[in-house]
């Protein structure tokens, strides 16, 4: 059932009162400042450390020098780099040094202290000069890094073409923190993560301790977007030094650190081509992308998944190539793979509309792929169709005039564009608990996150849905390792994968019930079970658990994804109105249209928030946001957010957001799939398509500025 | 000033006592000058509603009233607002009582990891005092100081136009 | 690394007690805080001694005759919030200009606490000189250089005169206040002085103020009758964003000539510039004729822009132009 539901922790985020991982203060509680290098490779030769440690206020100071010795790490796949373990620099802004002091203020006057010398090395970090590019190995995560599929046919038209798209921050509002607390032989640790396991998977393995004795606790996270999803090296500095120390520590990275601490979405050179006849068909498809990763490990953004699987080609080949340069592993940003990719596919769909002087939307509905034209499985619950035809309809498409350049107003040029989105559906393993106590109260247990996709709201109408109780009447623990495991809450993954662990116990737990009652089946009202659907037939929830001696009942849970022999993505339909300042080649968005495709929608309220937000994530990627490496230097310029643009209030227009379709059978147990990233996805390559609408101009590099208009 | 003014500086910080009327409460603190208004209501009073999210002016998550104005927390000095009142998110309302902008917030998903939430709140509470909250194009310029990375922007738009007609411009705020 | 330094604050009692503190070595004046606190937070500036001027603060907007002009001009407050004088009813009525321009100004957080003096004193925004860790900048270190000419250059300076500074000064209401030929009373222990908005900036971005030195108010003068006035400002973000370039215009019509023109540009120098040969070729063209933008042009010929800049010419120049029609067809 789809019902809008406000956020249970809304009224405590609102008033200020839900706490962050930087949030809890603490009687002894230390606090810690970085710090960081200042060039992207180099051997330190000494760090003197003297004018800091007799700073005021100064605890310690730990440096590769007499930092403890971690062990290699389990399940970090941020490359596996420790650190404080050796004097090596592979990036601009990694750990040298932490400073441990009663106060901030005072750790961070004295880190200004500790001096570092290095013996600098040659350093790269434009990715587009790297002439050695290696092949992903192993394979990624998210596919394999080359597919080769069917033999092209004999086209008339060919149309080659190099996109690129720039390094981006996910600079969520709340800066990473870890709290971290060594009391008696256990470590507590609160941490602004997007996945309680992984941190303690990881803390587990480098600092020796059993994973009972490690306890990870994040109630509330203030954004994440991919920045939170893996262990990087601020967490283990934090947790090492209370165990190291003793008693609390809070290390909260500053807004500049951010830039260079938890990874960042790879810039990408994409070459694409596409052949097709006259008639509109496709004949080949061929995408081959180039990013950036670490010295010290492997990833791999895939641009060119999303060639795989949008249009019916009779030939689609795709590639994947990294090049190693001296910045901090990249990583999954919000959104990863199709987001970067659909930019390319999606400019080239317009271009070859443009060359056969066919209505783009004509295009895609001539080309659509039917089947996963790589995989050759059937879509699971697809209809993609219906987003092009109901989002054409809300947007007023049809009025569109071919040309570009038709539409003018005062100084601006106004152009449509549109584009389609793809995104694969991420699922991990989860497990789940449901309790039911006597006077009605259901507890749910998932240690999943609340990032801000609404968890705390979405999740009880799940089980609520099973157990046939109002919503409210079911309460979510969440954020806690002491809780049944789920994987990360990253990738629009939670809702499908936790929600299906959840609904399996609720589902064990009315039959629990039924079978107390002596009845087929149970709902439950209040503190009383209905019996087999029968108004007449009630129990009192105090009555049963008294019969059986009971103070509540309690079922478990899990999803384990399987192959159910299809392709799993969600889809959807942006279209954009873009106003271009012809003199100053600024442009803004004046609206943007989308409809998905993404099988059940739990909460319509929360869901659309989630797609608004996306699209938003889109104009961003579109128009604003870039991180621009000085190679000179080794290092990301302006790390702050009055340079790193994301957009304001003033820059989002009018966004109307709606769903087609309904129940995916396939790929959880609930219906629903992922929508988060979704909505981040096709907005940049509808914007890009409706500027060159507006002005005749293609622009094949995002972002679009105006030094590319005027 | 240049870097080479270092040897210029008092090796020990000095303190200074400050008080602050916080959320109408009078607060005596012992700080150091160079201890933002920001750091001092989240570390020394423990009002951590307020929140930092860039201490440098750019977010306008750390937004509180002084004197009934809206600024950022982090660009001025506790030492500044000595003999100031100021009001946090926590003296704005309650979960159990919260201001109708609060509750708009909630009514209207304004809102989605929070973090940024306490100060588009305060922010927009002074939006609609300034008689700034009126069409939906001049909420948007008089909000963009508060950037919302989960981005939502049109919700909180929706919610200030809400609370702006439960709670008419209060002249007492205007100004 | 930021660096976290203490520093001393003294709370000035009256204009006597300020400017003798002032006189301390390395002293500075603080008003608002909104550059000076990041700036000493992240290491930046090096300030021993804060002399916090609030207790000085008078009325925001003055309305002043100022013989020989005739109207009145008006005097801002130093201490002057940028929200008040823009809210002010004479300012929004007689100055557009100035309105405008705070208004597009950082944040309505950033304008409660931001003041006439401190926006007008405010550091250049080039992220190598703001960066938090040194960079080759002559203004942190000098002698190092200048990382912003062989590195990020779209912020620079397209009017480059200092060798070791591209940097643009990034004040909107300075680039309003040029275009109204204001000026700036600065007092000292030596004594009182103004010194026009246009000469107050050396080209490298700073000010031309002295150790020692208080901004004690900013008179703008008369305007015409009939003088009508705007600011523009180009940027990526639509909002709370510093200018790409920005322009004031103030200028009066005889009915759709132009009688005289005023044109201040920013985001071109280390100071807002006035387009002086401009505005002597634009009197007696018609606003809408193609002449002004060949007027407005000849006030770039000078321009030395490095290559990631030179699209500022072209904008500013466009800038100009809509700046100075805007102007002519308000009110």
């Amino acid at each position: 059932m789809s019902r809008a539901r406000t956020r249970v922790d809304g009224p405590a985020k609102v008033a200020g009162v839900a706490r962050y991982a930087a949030d809890h203060p603490g009687p002894d509680l230390r606090h810690l400042a970085l710090v960081t290098a200042t060039v992207p490779a180099a051997t330190i030769s000494t760090v003197d450390t003297t004018a800091a440690s007799a700073a005021p206020g100064v605890v310690a100071v730990l440096t590769h020098e007499n930092a403890p010795r971690l062990a290699p790490p389990v399940g970090a796949p941020y490359g596996g780099r420790l650190p404080l373990q050796d004097n090596e620099v592979h990036y601009d802004g990694e750990p040298v040094a932490v400073v441990v002091a009663d106060t901030l203020d005072h750790a961070r006057a004295a880190a200004d202290l500790v001096r570092v010398d290095y013996e600098v090395r040659a350093a790269i970090t434009d990715f587009t000069a790297v002439t050695d590019l290696v092949v992903p190995s192993p394979p990624p995560r998210w596919g394999p890094a080359d597919t080769n599929v069917g033999t092209p046919e004999p086209a008339e038209v060919t149309l080659a073409r190099v996109y690129t798209t720039a390094a981006r921050h996910h600079s969520p509002l709340e800066p990473s923190a870890t709290h971290a607390e060594w009391r008696d032989g256990r470590l507590f640790v609160r941490d602004a993560t997007q996945g309680v396991f992984g941190v303690r998977t990881v803390l587990s393995s480098v600092l020796g301790l059993p994973r009972e004795d490690i306890r990870v606790v994040a109630e509330y996270t203030g954004g994440g977007f991919g920045a939170k999803g893996y262990v990087w090296p601020h967490q283990i500095i934090a947790a090492m030094t209370a165990v190291h120390l003793g008693g609390a520590v809070r290390l909260v990275l500053t807004r500049a650190q951010s830039f260079t601490s938890h990874g960042y979405q790879p810039p990408t050179r994409q070459r694409i081509t596409v052949a097709a006849h006259r008639t509109g068909r496709i004949a080949a498809l061929e995408h081959d992308s180039v990013s950036p990763t670490a010295t010290y490990g492997g990833y791999v953004e895939m641009a060119a998944n999303a060639t795989r699987v949008l249009y019916a080609a009779p030939a689609i080949r795709t590639s994947h190539r990294i090049a190693p340069v001296n910045t901090i592993l990249p990583t999954p940003m919000r959104a990863p793979h199709e987001g970067p990719g659909a930019f390319a596919t999606e400019s080239l769909m317009d271009e070859l509309a443009h060359e056969l002087g066919v209505d783009p939307l004509w295009l895609r509905l001539r080309n659509h792929a039917d089947v996963d034209p790589t995989s050759g499985l059937p879509f699971a619950a697809k209809d993609l169709r219906a987003c092009y035809r109901e989002g054409a309809r809300r947007f007023g498409w049809e009025r569109r005039p071919l040309a570009p350049r038709s539409v003018r107003d005062g100084h601006d040029l106004v152009g449509w564009g549109m584009a389609s989105a793809v995104m694969a559906t991420f699922r991990f393993p989860a497990s789940a608990r449901v309790r039911l106590r006597v006077d009605g109260t259901v507890v749910v247990e998932a240690g999943c996150q609340e990032i801000g996709t609404g968890t705390y709201t979405i999740l009880p109408q799940v089980a609520a849905d099973v157990l046939g109780c109002p919503a409210d009447q079911v309460t979510l623990r969440l954020g806690d390792t002491d809780l049944p495991e789920t994987g990360m809450t990253a990738g629009s993954s939670t809702t499908l994968s936790v929600g299906s662990a959840i609904s399996a116990a609720a589902t064990t737990l009315t039959a629990q019930l039924a079978e107390l009652a002596g009845a087929d089946a149970v709902s439950l009202t209040g503190t009383t079970l209905e019996l087999d659907g029968d108004p007449d037939r009630v129990v009192d929830l105090a009555d049963l658990f008294a019969e059986h001696d009971l103070v509540e009942v309690t079922a478990d849970g899990s999803f384990t994804p399987t192959d159910t022999g299809h392709s799993l993505h969600s889809f959807g339909a942006v279209f954009a109105e873009v106003a271009v300042d012809e003199d100053f080649g600024t442009c803004r968005v004046r609206r943007l249209v989308a409809v998905y495709n993404a099988g059940r929608i739990i909460n319509p309220l929360t869901a659309r928030g989630q797609m608004t937000g996306g699209l938003i994530w889109g104009i961003g990627q579109a128009l604003l946001e870039q991180s621009t490496l000085d190679h000179e230097l080794g290092r990301f310029v302006s790390k702050d957010l009055a340079g790193y643009l994301v957009a304001t209030q003033a820059d989002v227009g009018e966004l109307e957001v709606a769903f087609v379709g309904e129940h995916d059978p396939h790929s959880g147990a609930i219906g629903a799939r992922g929508i988060g990233e979704l909505g981040a996805v096709g907005v940049a390559p509808a914007i890009a398509n409706a500027v060159f609408h507006a002005t005749g101009k293609r622009i094949r590099s995002l972002p679009i500025t105006p030094e590319n208009l005027l | 000033m240049t870097e080479q003014a270092t040897e210029n500086r008092t090796a020990i910080p000095v303190t200074a006592r400050v008080s602050l009327r916080v959320n109408g409460v009078e607060h005596h603190l012992v700080v150091e000058p160079r201890m933002t208004l920001l750091d001092a209501l989240r570390e020394v009073i423990g009002l951590t509603g307020t929140k930092k999210g860039c201490d440098r002016g750019e977010c306008g998550a750390c937004t509180v009233h002084v004197d009934g104005r809206r600024v950022n927390a982090c660009l001025t000095l506790a030492v500044m607002q000595d003999g100031h009142d100021v009001t946090t998110v926590e003296g704005l309302g309650t979960p159990e009582n919260p201001h109708p902008v609060q509750r708009a917030f909630v009514a209207n998903d304004a809102l989605q990891c929070g973090f940024c939430t306490p100060g588009q709140v305060m922010a927009a509470a002074a939006c609609i005092a300034e008689g700034n909250a009126t069409a939906p194009h001049r909420i948007r310029e008089w909000m963009s100081g508060n950037l919302c990375r989960c981005a939502a922007y049109p919700q909180i738009i929706a919610a200030i136009q809400e609370a702006a007609q439960a709670d008419p411009v209060d002249p007492a705020h205007a100004r | 690394m930021p660096a976290d330094t203490g520093f001393d604050y003294v709370r000035a009692a009256d204009t006597a007690h300020a400017l003798t503190l002032l006189d301390t070595p390395g002293a500075k004046p603080i008003a608002g805080g909104t550059d000076l606190v990041t700036l000493l937070r992240s290491g930046v500036d090096r300030t021993p001694l804060l002399v916090d001027l609030a207790a000085l603060r008078g009325q925001a907007v003055r309305v002043e005759p100022r013989p020989p002009l005739g109207g009145p001009g008006i005097v801002l407050d130093a201490l002057a919030r940028m929200a008040d004088v823009a809210a002010d009813g004479w300012v929004r009525a007689t100055y557009p200009v100035i309105a405008q321009a705070l208004e597009l100004s950082a944040s309505p957080q950033v304008r409660n606490l931001g003041t006439v003096a401190g926006n007008l004193a405010q550091r250049t925004r080039c992220p190598y000189f703001r960066a938090e860790a040194p960079t080759p900048c002559a203004k942190r270190s000098p002698g190092s250089g200048c990382a912003a000419r062989r590195g990020v250059q779209r912020g620079t300076a397209v009017f480059t005169a200092d060798p070791d500074c591209v940097a643009t000064h990034p004040s909107d209401l300075a680039v309003a206040l040029a275009a109204l030929d204001a000026e700036v009373l600065v007092e000292s222990r030596a004594g009182e002085r103004t010194i026009p908005v246009t000469e107050f900036y050396r080209p490298d971005a700073e000010t031309v103020l002295r150790q020692g030195d208080l901004v004690t108010a900013v008179a703008v003068p008369p305007v015409a009758a009939g003088s009508r006035s705007a600011y523009l400002k180009v940027r990526e973000r639509a909002s709370f964003e510093f200018a790409l370039v920005s322009c004031a215009a103030e200028v009066v019509l005889d009915g759709c000539v132009i009688r005289s023109a005023r044109l201040a540009v920013g985001g071109v120098a280390g100071h807002p510039w006035r387009l002086t040969e401009a505005e002597s070729a634009l009197v007696g063209l018609e606003l809408g004729a193609p002449a002004v933008r060949s007027a407005i042009d000849t006030a770039f010929a000078a321009a030395d822009p490095l290559p990631g800049a030179v699209f500022k010419v072209e904008l500013a120049a466009r800038a100009a132009v809509r700046a100075l029609r805007a102007a002519g067809s308000h009110r």
